[in-house]
């Protein structure tokens, strides 16, 4: 019984452990006054408000967009085109495999370090272009993953098939291979935009003063003056997460029913 | 031709991400390597000098054509903030090569005919002060190197530790194991019974409990960080509740302080100790324990000989990738530590765009990037052999 009850208690407090952090402060974003702290005097929409009139909130907001669909992009077509090949029978297939998820594991300031001196040299620093370059180096592990695994998925016959009824190469990947992919592809898109978002540290050192995103700016703001405004952002980041993972669910379910035999 | 088409074809699916990783991934990383070699300072800015001190033996009289292609070269860098990178270099090198400078450029600058450096400075007569000159024009040095571990080498050129307060590196990079080392001791003390349960629950609980481990890892970084912060606080809710229900007097430091900074990275990096132990938990056949207990093995012997063993790897999985995320760790210390709690990945990021350091940035880049890619090969490979099994 005393083991029940322990199992219970450590349970229900590593719950609250991870999720406690994440539900306490949202209701401080529509807190009326300016510190950060409970109890809440009266609820008001000042920071959202704040978010979307402060130069440099709105800016910011804008650039973060920009730059995720930018990086949205460019990974998904790098993705799709590397794990395409990797599905075939590649000579160094598990080399390039490593050298392809290797940006998951490298400390992120490292990486900064070089690349702030690599644009530098090349003579487009401070831009959106390097920003979003920087952005696809760690993204892309994610988008390949995802692609890869919905690949592995797909019955090489139905492609078979539809070469020996006449279709071109190029025909079978937009009519067969990428719809039955469509799945792993969107979930890559998506962590793709998820990861630029959320990302700080390349951008600290890539991007300038017109390059500056959501995240970059709560990041300053903690560090110089912390205000409700902060969590507002949060709360944005948090209902955007739920909205994606919404979304994944939708896809992966539409498409685990069409899978699925008739 | 079928066969040749399809490499061909394969090589242009795959080519593009290689040259765009070659390009912006693994250029940068060699950038940064060559930054911690290279010394380009003095060769770059004194190229006669340069030229002049390379058939020089280091031990004999200095000759006249490199005091006269020093003078010649100093004459001709009029960039003063060149001549203070070299200046910084050199006396880096050799105490006393400021106050020297200073009073040679002075000099060379006044003159206009043929100048004697041995008059300007008796010091020009001294074989270490050219021995410095004739170090600093090597393209390629291990300074930096050593200095990111507190090395340097005497004026002998061995190998020694420096001065005792004239570099903190090697105590920044035990901190950053500490750091590390104790985030992955508590994400799994916590995770792996978590696992334990989550893998020996069913339905909704189990859901639950994953749900939990999962929606924390979707969430941005900076707001989980954020959270922290703001909860962490002496007026935040932990201390808020604390006082209130009067188990304290005062509240407690906890932000910008290590417990800040522990409290906040064991919740970042939980649930990548959790899942890997979860899914070799869930692949361990569920009559094991029991069969274990009918056998007569207490519940914890039977934990120690049985369960332990096969959650091994998952653990070490667990382990590696917790640990080898928190030597790189940035936000975090930045945002939640004080000054005495910045890991490396602090000083790197201080190195760069603090003080422009590129040498010292490099080096200690260098080391961070070392330990990380032989923690990632050490994963790899456990990894591989738990999908291979």
């Amino acid at each position: 019984m005393t083991i029940r009850l322990l199992k219970f208690l450590f349970g229900a407090a590593t719950v609250i452990f991870l999720l406690a952090p994440l539900l306490a402060i949202l209701p401080i974003a529509f807190t009326s006054s300016s510190f950060l702290a409970y109890p809440i005097p009266s609820f008001s929409d000042r920071w959202f408000a704040e978010l979307a009139t402060e130069d440099a909130w709105r800016r910011s907001i804008v650039n973060s967009l920009l730059i995720g669909a930018g990086t949205t992009l460019l990974s998904t077509v790098l993705g799709i085109l590397a794990a395409l090949a990797l599905r075939r029978r590649v000579v160094f297939a598990a080399a390039l495999r490593t050298i392809f998820l290797l940006p998951m594991v490298v400390p992120a300031v490292v990486l900064g370090v070089g690349l702030q001196i690599l644009f530098a040299g090349l003579g487009f620093p401070n831009t959106f272009a390097a920003v979003i370059v920087a952005h696809t180096v760690v993204a892309v592990p994610f988008v390949l993953v995802s692609i890869t695994a919905s690949l592995e998925g797909i019955d090489y016959r139905t492609e078979r098939a539809a070469a020996s009824l006449g279709a071109s190469p190029a025909k079978v990947f937009w009519k067969v291979t990428l719809p039955l992919a469509m799945p792993g592809v969107l979930s890559g898109a998506v962590l793709a935009f998820a990861t630029s978002l959320d990302e700080v540290v390349l951008t600290l050192f890539v991007a300038g003063p017109n390059q500056l995103t959501l995240a970059r700016q709560m990041f300053s703001s903690i560090r110089e003056n912390i205000s409700p405004a902060i969590v507002a952002a949060a709360f944005l980041f948090i209902v955007g997460t739920i909205f994606l993972g919404g979304l994944l669910a939708v896809v992966h379910r539409r498409a685990a029913r069409s899978a699925a035999p008739a | 031709m079928n066969a040749f088409r399809r490499h061909t074809g394969t090589f242009a699916l795959v080519f593009p991400l290689t040259l765009f990783l070659g390009v912006f991934f693994i250029w940068p990383l060699l950038t940064v390597l060559q930054q911690a070699v290279s010394d380009p300072v003095v060769s770059k800015n004194l190229p006669r000098t340069t030229a002049a001190v390379s058939a020089w033996n280091i031990t004999s009289e200095p000759s006249d054509e490199m005091r006269t292609a020093l003078v010649d070269d100093l004459k001709s860098l009029d960039d003063d903030q060149k001549l203070g990178e070299v200046v910084r270099r050199l006396n880096s090198a050799q105490p006393g090569f400021r106050t020297l400078m200073r009073k040679t450029v002075a000099a060379v600058r006044d003159s206009t005919g043929p100048i004697s450096l041995a008059e300007i400075d008796a010091r020009w007569n001294d074989v270490a002060f050219w021995r410095a000159i004739a170090e600093a024009t090597e393209p390629y040095t291990d300074r930096n190197l050593l200095a990111a571990v507190d090395l340097q080498h005497d004026a002998s050129g061995a190998i020694v530790a420096m001065p005792a307060g004239e570099s903190a590196n090697q105590a920044i990079l035990l901190r950053t194991f500490a750091v590390a080392a104790v985030v992955t001791l508590a994400t799994c003390l916590i995770g792996l019974p978590y696992a334990m349960l989550a893998a020996a629950l069913s339905g909704w609980r189990r859901q639950l409990l994953l749900a939990a481990v999962l929606l924390p890892l979707w969430t941005s970084l900076l707001v989980r960080t954020a959270a922290w912060y703001i909860l962490l606080q002496d007026k935040g809710l932990i201390n808020s509740l604390l006082v209130s229900l009067g188990l304290l007097d005062s509240p407690l430091p906890l932000l910008f302080n290590r417990t800040g900074v522990v409290i906040a990275m064991t919740h970042v990096l939980l649930p990548f100790m959790v899942l890997p132990i979860y899914s070799v938990l869930i692949a361990i056949p569920r009559n094991l324990m029991p069969a274990a207990a009918s056998l007569g093995a207490s519940p914890i012997r039977a934990f120690l000989h049985i369960l332990l063993p096969l959650a091994l790897r998952g653990i070490a999985s667990g382990g590696l990738l917790v640990f080898m995320a928190a030597l790189g760790y940035y936000i975090t210390p930045a945002l939640i530590g004080g000054p005495k709690d910045q890991m490396i990945s602090s000083v790197i990021a201080f190195y760069a765009t603090g003080s422009a350091n590129w040498g010292m940035a490099g080096a200690l880049g260098m080391v961070l990037l070392a330990v990380t890619i032989v923690l990632y090969g050490v994963y790899g490979r456990l990894s591989m052999k738990t999908t291979g099994a």
